[in-house]
């Protein structure tokens, strides 16, 4: 691989760019590898890279229906954070968070991590002291956030209505200084080049239409490319998780819906850091490119069609122009949707399967991107050694046999 | 010099005696009435208006509609400033004030074109190179540096002053675009009977009628075209609405209009909205949005004067504005012709016609020869000449080696392009329409049967005329008949008789594929050949994606942002592909298009949140008692959709003192608290009972008309959700109350399982929580308080003993009493129908007055329930909480065979030992109050942190104790009596605290049972 620089650039300048690699490689699929990803968005991708990094284990294919990145990698709002309240929330998404730091350096690509800050807002006392719990949880699990009063969040976001007499009057936020947002799209195109680089073949416009099963344990998948025998299966496909675990012969405990964006008009700088405003539902933050970036609600009903219901535009925009009286004059450019994979308690799933070695990782629901390198670093462990490793443990499949649920819903509960 | 480049007559839209002034970038100009900012600057003569996004390169107008890139304006100031308006949509108006954008410090003097000089070294996907070390630099060096230079135009700084509002409409056949094939189309379901809306974008109804010659039934095309819209106006099963575009398309065909009501003249500005947005079902969709005109590229094909070929004729026909005084064509078809044609007709030069093709049979070339133009044929502009207007362009012959051909060079002011046109498909395609590729027309144009569906099957979008592939005057309005015909019978009306009107126009040849244009040099190398104009994506950036891997298309589109400008790749996107195609040495229908996102073009925040925004946004509920409260200086809270007084504050108090006297008074005298936000809810019928015993964990059935039931319902996972007082009202009928923030939830909640569980049971619920008002009376006082109003309830301990309820009146109002206590203390609940709340309220209240009765507000309540130790939904409780947690084991049937939750009960982790149990918590220094949500740790984990055993739930400073109290949930928590737990907060400040059981204050009840 040749590796990126500002020296490289410039010398491909001389040459008019001719010179440009493949930022990895168009490999037809081999009839046989040790570990079949399915599934190349970012967790996908992030899994084959840590497979071949920290665990030598470089015979892998990440197959792709579409083209990689494709689904909810490239269609979220890229917002990174890992202010969790439970134990084993907080372990994971930090060690994403963390990973996500160095990762323009560890991959030679630009990801364009940019810890800008991520404020949650307290606009009820009942969230103010929800906020006030995590933050005690995060401080004792290593995570910085700070309690920040009113003054200080008007400090921070200068356009945000800081009115008392607001419907929700802000009362305070959880700040989380380091958590902050990362060029989706460059995410998965990074680990794909690089995980390339070591030997992985993702292999795109490849749709896996069956999964082989031979006394419980699973021994390869049947694609629209061929048949490709596997050693291990790694299931990575978010809201399609169902469709492809029927086709080993077992259910998910997962619902899909649509879940909704939109971006702005590109602008000038007005917004620089990452507001929640989980009271009225709504947040936004701004893209170096300038488009205020807003993330809608989800559908009450199941389906997969990658668009939602305007309603939800409507709900989401109504709480935003409360919170940010001056966008009323901007102008909604475009708006999409990506298939969320919901479990009960709203945390991943990753591990173990009913069918040996088979592996599954999804769940994300409506926060994936955030947990991207940290999701591949443990899933990885996982696949490699077949058994989870200690971060990935707690989120395994038998949680909801057992009761034992990573809740988050702490702040959505209700008040009196 | 005002009207410099203006015909001296024609200009269908323009009213020369009403001359109109606006300034731009303070400069003052003069327009005219029906001219928009557009043609008026170039009537004026100016064409550089911006600076592209990227290289910051001059930009001037390209277009003549809503896929204008280039030319994008701040208009108005303070609080009606708005970035990035099209100038080709803006309608003139007297003192606009319109500035130019993306650009410091002036548009002619732009520090950011330094971007341009080292746009050698700025690639496609160059950022995803570079930048990488050192690690900070992103954050603070590289990133504010590119934040700053990206963007258009400047935020605005003030809130806006505008209204907005939604109208709800329904119509058999929503017509968008009023062009010839949307005119007919209307025209001929509505003389079916069919109720029609027909929404278009611009101010002004024709299409490319009013534009171009031709003839219909023996009539010239544009008298022809006005009689229709004529006919249509007077129809009443018709709504035209101009100003107006369909911009999204939703599943159920269900379309949103966005109309501009007042933006085109600030006289109607204040008297209604400013935009509307249409929330309209129709029966059918037909889109009739035309077509757009691609550009071609060409080295430098970005300079001002540089304009696609139809809207130079827009501009000369509809405002009689000239877009130079010397004017090179270079086209690919015979359309472009008509351009060069009105071209010379208005007396501007055109002293080239550059088509790309061998040759052409059509009308029109032939007569741009007969009047004695240069037509050139197998040719192209290689290149344009000038920076901030075009000054000349370099002539090719094009080659099949792609090396381009001897060269001249001709002297122009503005260079028209066509590269031929592409359907509008937007609205067939937002809800999953698919295309097909048109080989002989080079285009992708829907294709019929894969159209998206209604729920039963039939097409909900079908596009008509030129949106549907058909370039040709005659077969526009055949098809728009077509459209109107099968959308008609589709409904079910009759169509007899809808024949299509016979078209005369010029004869037209075909177009040839013209992607690019080599120029002189290596193949697409040094020179930028724009394709995405706003965004400064070249050709060579698509042929680098290409190189690099970058092969789909969402890809390419990703990696070099073609089409994610603001107008989404209108102009670019299928130029954009064929480069793609080209390289990938595919054909461009396996290239494929990327995915058509609404809106059709961008649409305002303010008309999406409508009339819900400040005093109506989430409009507050209020009880009987709101105003009054208000009145004696309630501090509120919000909760749910209420707002409740957190204290009522006496002149000169605090919160905290307020508080306080609140708890003091309450607990020594008598306190009187509005509890109407409790949820309400009848559960009626034969089977409520049974239904009840379902949906609680407690016994409902057993419950004897006139008795009280605290009562928890947890969620299928055995998790406790809302809490309340359930009273039997007779055999049939129960009430439910739920807490103030969970009554719609909850009523949600027993609707789904009625609904979709236990269909078979006889039951009926109903919230009628806002039909009652409640006023809670607690205190040693609260019975002789009572007692003192007139009526006939017998309030006395046997009376109406703990738990129970009794009918009556008190002080002129029916009403409802309960004996409950959520405080402790003596405490009567009196619901009142909502009317008669004010009036009780008041009349306790002056009952109240000798024995000292203050009302209070939540903070109290949720004070005098912890120092009780009653659990708090939403404090106690997570949505991981169990009743055992709770230690309200004894409200957990062991008789009913079911409940919602007593599976999930009985699962390993819930009944773990180790789980976290309710405690109190007595801090060591009784002045130390716990903060919220403290945890307490024990311990290490594996991971060398402190191990978290539980967290504070409530915490308080009581007053009546006169010490700190906490409500918390730790492991083991029953077990661990008198132990003293750890609190680290931060730094070196750690707390501890003693645990003890939760109930601090009378736990032998002796206050509230007298």
């Amino acid at each position: 691989m040749k590796r990126y620089s500002v020296f490289a650039v410039a010398k491909n300048a001389m040459n008019y760019h001719q010179g440009w690699e493949r930022a990895w490689r168009n490999p037809e699929p081999k009839a046989e590898y040790d570990v079949v990803i399915v599934g190349a968005g970012g967790h996908g991708l992030a899994t084959a890279y840590y497979l071949a990094k920290n665990h030598g284990v470089t015979n892998v294919a990440v197959l792709e229906k579409g083209w990689l990145g494709g689904g909810n990698t490239g269609r979220n709002t890229t917002i990174i954070r890992s202010n969790y309240l439970q134990d084993e929330s907080a372990a994971l998404y930090e060690l994403s968070r963390g990973l996500f730091e160095e990762l323009s350096q560890k991959l030679n690509f630009n990801i364009m991590f940019s810890p800008r800050g991520v404020l949650m807002l307290a606009q009820t006392e009942h969230e103010k002291r929800a906020w006030m719990r995590t933050h005690h949880a995060t401080r004792i699990n290593g995570i910085h956030t700070e309690w920040v009063d009113v003054a200080r969040v008007k400090q921070l976001c200068p356009i945000i209505n800081d009115s008392p007499e607001a419907r929700y009057p802000i009362l305070g936020a959880l700040w989380q200084p380091r958590g902050g947002t990362a060029r989706h799209d460059a995410v998965a195109w990074g680990f794909a080049r690089a995980a390339d680089d070591m030997g992985v073949d993702v292999i795109q416009n490849c749709a896996v239409e069956g999964v082989d099963v031979e006394n419980g344990k699973v021994t390869g998948v049947r694609t629209s490319r061929g048949a490709i025998k596997c050693g291990k299966l790694g299931v990575v496909v978010a809201g399609h998780t169902s469709m492809l675990t029927d086709m080993a012969g077992f259910r998910m405990p997962i619902e899909s819906v649509a879940l909704q964006a939109l971006v702005s008009e590109p602008i000038k700088p007005c917004l620089d850091i990452v507001v929640m405003a989980n009271t009225v539902h709504g947040y936004m933050s701004q893209s170096d490119k300038g488009e205020l970036v807003i993330g809608g609600g989800a559908d009450g009903f199941n389906n997969y069609t990658q668009r939602g219901s305007f309603h939800h535009v409507e709900e989401t925009v109504t709480a935003l122009v409360e919170t940010f009286p001056i966008i009323s004059r901007l102008r909604m450019l475009r708006q999409w949707g990506g298939v969320a994979d919901m479990t009960g308690d709203r945390s991943p799933i990753i591990g173990k399967t009913p069918v040996e070695n088979m592996f599954v990782n999804c769940g994300w629901g409506t926060g994936g991107f955030k947990a991207t390198p940290g999701s591949g670093h443990c899933f990885a462990a996982t696949i490699a050694r077949g058994e989870p490793d200690e971060i990935a443990a707690p989120f395994a499949m038998d949680r909801f046999k057992e009761g034992r649920m990573i809740d988050e819903s702490v702040a959505a509960a209700v008040a009196h | 010099m005002a009207d410099a480049f203006r015909t001296a007559d024609g200009g269908a839209l323009i009213d020369r005696s009403r001359p109109v002034s606006f300034t731009l970038n303070g400069k003052t100009y003069r327009g005219y009435a029906g001219d928009t900012l557009a043609s008026a600057l170039i009537a004026n003569g100016v064409h550089f208006v911006g600076r592209s996004f990227k290289y910051h390169r001059p930009r001037g107008f390209v277009a003549s509609g809503v896929e204008e890139p280039n030319a994008l304006f701040g208009t108005g100031v303070g609080p009606r400033f708005e970035p990035n308006q099209r100038g080709t949509m803006v309608e003139l108006y007297e003192g606009l004030t319109a500035k130019t954008q993306n650009h410091f410090p002036s548009l002619e003097y732009d520090i950011g074109s330094v971007n341009a000089m080292m746009s050698r070294f700025f690639p496609a996907g160059f950022y995803y190179k570079t930048f990488i070390q050192p690690r900070v630099a992103w954050k603070h060096v590289f990133e504010p540096f590119i934040r700053q230079a990206a963007g258009l135009g400047k935020a605005p700084t003030e809130a806006d002053d505008a209204e907005y509002e939604h109208f709800h409409y329904m119509c058999d056949v929503l017509v968008s675009g009023g062009g010839v094939a949307g005119i007919l189309a209307a025209l001929t379901a509505a003389r079916a009977g069919a109720r029609v809306m027909l929404v278009e974008q611009n101010a002004w109804l024709g299409g490319r009628a009013i534009v171009d010659e031709g003839e219909v039934d023996g009539q010239p095309l544009g008298d022809w075209v006005r009689a229709r819209i004529a006919e249509l106006e007077a129809m009443p099963n018709v709504l035209i609405r101009t100003r107006t575009q369909a911009s999204c398309h939703e599943d159920h065909n269900y379309v949103l209009c966005y109309e501009r009501v007042s933006d085109h003249d600030p006289d109607l500005y204040g008297g209604g909205p400013r935009h509307r947005l249409w929330r309209v079902r129709a029966g059918r969709v037909i889109a009739a949005g035309g077509g757009i005109e691609r550009p071609i590229a060409f080295a430098k094909n970005d300079v001002p004067g540089v304009m696609l070929a139809a809207a130079m004729r827009d501009y000369l026909k509809l405002y009689a504005a000239k877009p130079g005084d010397r004017v090179v064509v270079y086209a690919n078809n015979d359309d472009a012709y008509r351009t060069a044609i009105d071209l010379r007709n208005a007396g501007v030069e055109v002293p080239a016609i550059l088509d790309a093709r061998e040759g052409s049979n059509g009308d029109l070339p032939q007569i741009a020869r007969e009047m004695g133009m240069r037509t050139m044929f197998g040719s192209g502009v290689s290149k344009t000449l000038g920076r901030k207007r075009v000054e000349g362009v370099e002539i090719t012959e094009l080659r099949p080696s792609g090396r381009p051909g001897a060269l001249e060079t001709v002297a122009c002011d503005a260079v028209a392009m066509s590269g031929g046109w592409n359907p509008v498909v937007h609205l067939y395609s937002h809800s999953g329409g698919k295309l097909s590729w048109d080989d002989d027309q080079l285009m992708f144009r829907p294709d019929p049967s894969r159209s998206p569906i209604r729920h039963d099957g039939a097409p909900a979008v079908v596009c008509a005329g030129t949106a549907s592939g058909h370039l040709a005057l005659s077969d526009v309005i055949t098809d728009g008949v077509k459209a109107g015909v099968e959308a008609a019978d589709a409904l079910g009306f009759e169509t007899s008789g809808a024949d299509a009107p016979a078209a005369k126009s010029a004869r037209e040849d075909g177009i040839s594929a013209i992607w690019f244009t080599p120029s002189s040099g290596k193949l697409s190398v040094g020179n930028k050949h724009f394709l995405d104009f706003q965004n400064d994506v070249t050709a060579a950036d698509v042929e680098l994606a290409a190189r690099e891997g970058y092969e789909s298309v969402e890809h390419t589109k990703r990696y070099t942002t073609l089409g994610m400008a603001t107008d989404q790749g209108k102009l670019s996107n299928i130029n954009g592909l064929a480069i793609l195609a080209d390289a990938l040495r595919k054909p461009i229908p396996a290239v494929g298009t990327t995915t058509f996102r609404p809106p059709y073009t961008p649409i305002s925040f303010g008309s999406i949140a409508g009339r819900e925004t400040r005093e109506l946004f989430k409009v507050v509920r209020k009880t009987p008692m709101h105003d009054w409260l208000a009145a004696h200086g309630a501090d509120w809270e919000p909760v749910g959709d209420w707002r409740r007084p957190y204290c009522i504050r006496k002149d000169g108090e605090d919160r905290h003192q307020a508080v306080e006297r609140e708890i003091l008074t309450a607990r020594e005298k008598v306190g009187m608290l509005d509890a109407s936000t409790l949820g309400k809810i009848i559960v009626k019928g034969p089977d409520a009972g049974a239904f009840l015993d379902l949906l609680y964990t407690n016994m409902i059935s057993t419950l004897k008309p006139g008795r009280c039931r605290y009562a928890l319902m947890c969620n299928d996972n055995g998790f406790l959700f809302d809490d309340g007082v359930v009273a039997r009202l007779d055999e049939q009928t129960f009430l439910c109350h739920t807490t103030s923030g969970g009554a719609d939830r909850v009523h949600a909640w027993m609707e789904e399982w009625i609904q979709t569980e236990w269909p078979h049971l006889k039951v009926f619920t109903a919230n009628v929580t806002e039909e009652y008002a409640q006023i809670a009376v607690a205190g040693p006082k609260a019975r002789v308080v009572l007692e003192s109003l007139e009526g006939d309830v017998d309030l006395s301990t046997d009376g109406l003993p703990f738990m129970s309820y009794v009918d009556g009146t008190l002080a002129g109002c029916p009403v409802r009493v309960y004996r409950i206590s959520f405080s402790g203390e003596l405490s009567y609940e009196i619901a009142t129908p909502a009317a008669f709340g004010l009036s009780l309220w008041k009349a306790i209240f002056e009952a109240g007055q000798p024995f000292g009765i203050t009302p209070y507000g939540t903070e109290a309540l949720h004070v005098m329930r912890a120092e009780k130790g009653f659990i708090m939904i939403g404090d106690e409780t997570d949505g991981t909480v169990t009743p055992h947690d709770l230690n309200l084991s004894w409200a957990v049937s062991k008789k009913k065979t079911d409940f919602i939750g007593k599976k999930a009960m009985e699962r390993p982790f819930l009944i773990d030992p180790d789980r976290k149990r309710l405690v109190g918590l007595l801090t060591e220094n009784p002045e130390d109050v716990l903060p919220d949500g403290a945890h307490a740790v024990e311990g290490e984990r594996p991971n060398g942190k402190a191990k978290m055993i539980g967290h504070v739930t409530s915490t308080y400073y009581s007053p009546t104790l006169k010490r700190s109290i906490a409500m918390a949930l730790i492991r083991r928590g029953p077990e661990r009596m008198g132990e003293t737990l750890t609190f680290p907060l931060g730094g070196d400040r750690t707390l501890r605290a003693k645990v003890v059981e939760p109930t601090f204050y009378d736990p032998e009840n002796a206050r509230q049972n007298v």
